[in-house]
């Protein structure tokens, strides 16, 4: 579905992804794993369109989309959670979910898809009109992701859903990215530091280092990974 | 309150004191008068030293004051009845205001003074809500905004000194053009954000108002272009002695002639103009790209990720928010009748974004707030000529002071709990 090949991004001069190779298949949940500055951000928003590919293909359903436009990116059915949620904290929770199906609020299902926002997530139907730079760090992640699903993508990328979140939230937040992907057939591309959580969840798992993937494997067989328990697990593997 | 802070405050107070020697020193201390051949300098100490003393006094008092943390002060009264004044109660303040508005020009003590000043307030209102759109809502801190309303009060002259069109035909040519420069100027500064997007902006202007002078075969240069038709009541014109086969305004409703009857004509037309901006930006707000504005606002990474596509939603913001300068550019030339760069200069673009933020950056009632007590500030010290500024100066302070966030800087959500759907 999603296929990336050899791509390689720079930041002027510095180089942030060396020739990245990678798969995401229709409806899997596949991890991304790697330390910071590992280039991990870089990869999603390279899949986004905000940063350009220098070198390498990216083919989504059979589409180059290397040098497509953010906006055009998002119509295709692939919409990002940024990295640190990234909410309009003056805008209320349901004008940012609105803002969410930008790329389709003529359509007539809107109603319907911020509906079903709510009833995965109930507790932002509760705070409809607060603004969101009010709701708890948990309560912001759950509005970014809610706000990605308004534009119905296929794919959805999620950068760092655990970052600065108390962990039963997180808990709660990786069962509705479960939930997503089993009952809304979204294919997840999950990228995290938390290496446990994201392998346990995915079907599929890459790590990168460096800006190149390393291992991959299954969720389960990289769980299992001498290397990557010393690497990532340390400490995460014992509770 | 301990002896060691009074000793600090004491300390503080004449740092304060200081500064205002150094500044007051020269400025007020020094004067040249002319005497027979040529400058004399002469000192006036006395007024200085008063000055600096008063300074002192004030500083001191406003540290005697903090120290207590008590917030009853001459001062903190007379904001807490702005702070009284919320968004949620803007709306029965908005229609007492428009009502206010409309009986205005027939209220016993309203001479031709006030309403021209009313008129000049109500065109600063225009032009801070139709900025309001660029920097308020789409948070790109527009500089140069003058450079629209020349546009568009050039447009309109050129267009009705050359065609000889009505008033009518020409306010929407102006509104284009001006929105056509605000696309022209929207397109190299697409990547430009905070800063170095006002720095640009501020140049964009300048080039606007040095064109206007150098161009001479076009605008008449320094020299402005004159005999600009005044507006019509739909075809009835304000004349004495109207032409043959014309019928004057007067003639046709059977009133005495008087010269007021066009001043309230025309403080009525920048009363609705300005509302149909007002309306056009609260409305535009519940739509999706006047929701893209203030989302790229917030963030604008945020909003690629999302599918908001940023240099369209930039664009139509500049061209939307230019058009509306334009509009009051050309009622601004109509009312004139004549037009120079002069008055377009870049002060004329810093009292509109003075009114934008201080009203709250993004509120409608800010605006006609700030632009009250801006404009009319100024002219109230109107007899202390070179003053003025200083209260003008002044009001600022005051509110940036009091009010950080500007008057009214609660942000009005687009979609109520209980109120109608969309």
């Amino acid at each position: 579905m999603l296929k990336i090949s050899n791509v390689e991004t720079f930041y002027g001069k510095i180089q942030a992804l060396r020739g990245v190779d990678l798969d995401v298949n229709d409806g899997e949940i596949v991890s991304l794993i790697g330390s910071n500055g590992a280039g991990k951000s870089t990869l999603l928003m390279t899949i986004s369109g905000v940063n350009k590919a220098k070198r390498g293909n990216i083919v989504f359903n059979g589409e180059n989309i290397e040098n497509k436009q953010p906006h055009k990116i998002v119509d295709m059915g692939i919409c990002q959670v940024p990295e640190g949620r990234r909410i309009f904290s003056r805008l209320t929770v349901e004008e940012n979910l609105r803002l969410g199906a930008h790329a389709n609020e003529k359509g007539k299902y809107f109603e319907n898809d911020i509906k079903e926002v709510y009833d995965l997530f109930p507790v932002l139907s509760d705070r409809k009109t607060q603004r969101g730079g009010t709701l708890s760090g948990g309560e912001q992640q759950m509005l970014a992701i809610g706000r990605a699903l308004m534009s119905k993508p296929k794919v959805l990328l999620l950068d760092e859903p655990s970052l600065g979140i108390a962990p039963k939230l997180v808990n709660q937040i990786f069962l509705s990215i479960k939930n997503i992907n089993k009952e809304k057939n979204v294919t997840i591309f999950l990228v995290e530091q938390n290496a446990k959580k994201a392998l346990e969840l995915a079907d599929r798992a890459y790590v990168l280092v460096n800006g190149k993937v390393t291992i991959k494997g299954s969720g389960q067989e990289l769980l299992k990974n001498k290397d990557i328990q010393a690497a990532y697990l340390e400490g995460g593997a014992k509770n | 309150m301990e002896k060691k802070d009074i000793i600090q405050s004491f300390k503080d107070s004449l740092f304060t004191g200081l500064i205002a020697l150094a500044l007051f020193g020269p400025i007020v201390g020094l004067r040249t008068a002319s005497k027979g051949e040529g400058l004399f300098i002469t000192p006036q100490w006395g007024v200085v030293f008063l000055l600096v003393g008063l300074c002192i006094l004030g500083r001191f008092l406003i540290n005697l004051n903090s120290a207590r943390k008590t917030e009853i002060t001459f001062f903190s009264k007379f904001t807490s009845k702005f702070s009284a004044i919320t968004e949620d109660k803007a709306k029965h303040f908005a229609i007492t205001a428009i009502l206010f508005a409309v009986v205005f020009p027939f209220l016993p003590f309203t001479d031709r003074y006030f309403m021209d000043v009313a008129i000049m307030i109500l065109t600063y209102i225009m032009l801070g809500w139709g900025l309001n759109i660029v920097v308020g809502l789409a948070g790109l801190l527009d500089l140069g905004y003058v450079a629209f309303y020349a546009v568009g009060a050039y447009s309109y002259a050129l267009i009705a000194t050359t065609f000889g069109w009505s008033f009518w035909i020409c306010l929407p040519l102006a509104g284009v053009f001006a929105a056509f420069f605000g696309i022209l100027l929207g397109f190299p500064v697409l990547r430009l954000r905070g800063d170095y997007l006002a720095i640009v902006t501020l140049g964009f202007g300048e080039i606007i108002r040095i064109i206007l002078i150098n161009w001479y075969e076009v605008t008449n240069g320094p020299d402005g272009i004159t005999g600009i038709p005044r507006p019509s009541f739909f075809g009835l014109p304000f004349k004495r002695s109207p032409d043959e086969g014309e019928t004057s305004f007067h003639l046709f409703f059977n009133l005495e002639y008087s010269t007021m009857h066009r001043i309230i004509f025309l403080y009525y037309l920048i009363l609705v103009l300005a509302l149909i901006t007002n309306y056009f930006t609260l409305k535009i707000r519940k739509l999706p790209v006047g929701r893209a504005w203030e989302a790229l606002r917030e963030d604008e990474i945020a909003c690629k990720s999302l599918g908001v596509n940023p240099t369209n939603t930039k664009l139509t913001a500049f061209a939307i928010g230019a058009m509306f300068g334009g509009f009051a550019g050309s009622f601004f030339a109509t009312r004139q009748a004549f037009i120079s760069p002069e008055s377009f200069t870049f002060i004329e673009s810093a009292i509109i974004v003075a009114i934008v933020v201080l009203g709250g950056m993004g509120s409608q009632t800010g605006v006609v707030l700030a632009s009250i007590f801006l404009i009319g500030i100024t002219e109230m010290f109107r007899d202390l000529e070179q003053y003025r500024m200083i209260a003008f100066g002044g009001a600022m302070v005051l509110i940036m002071v009091f009010k950080p966030k500007g008057i009214l800087a609660n942000r009005k959500p687009t979609i109520l709990m209980h109120g109608d759907k969309k």
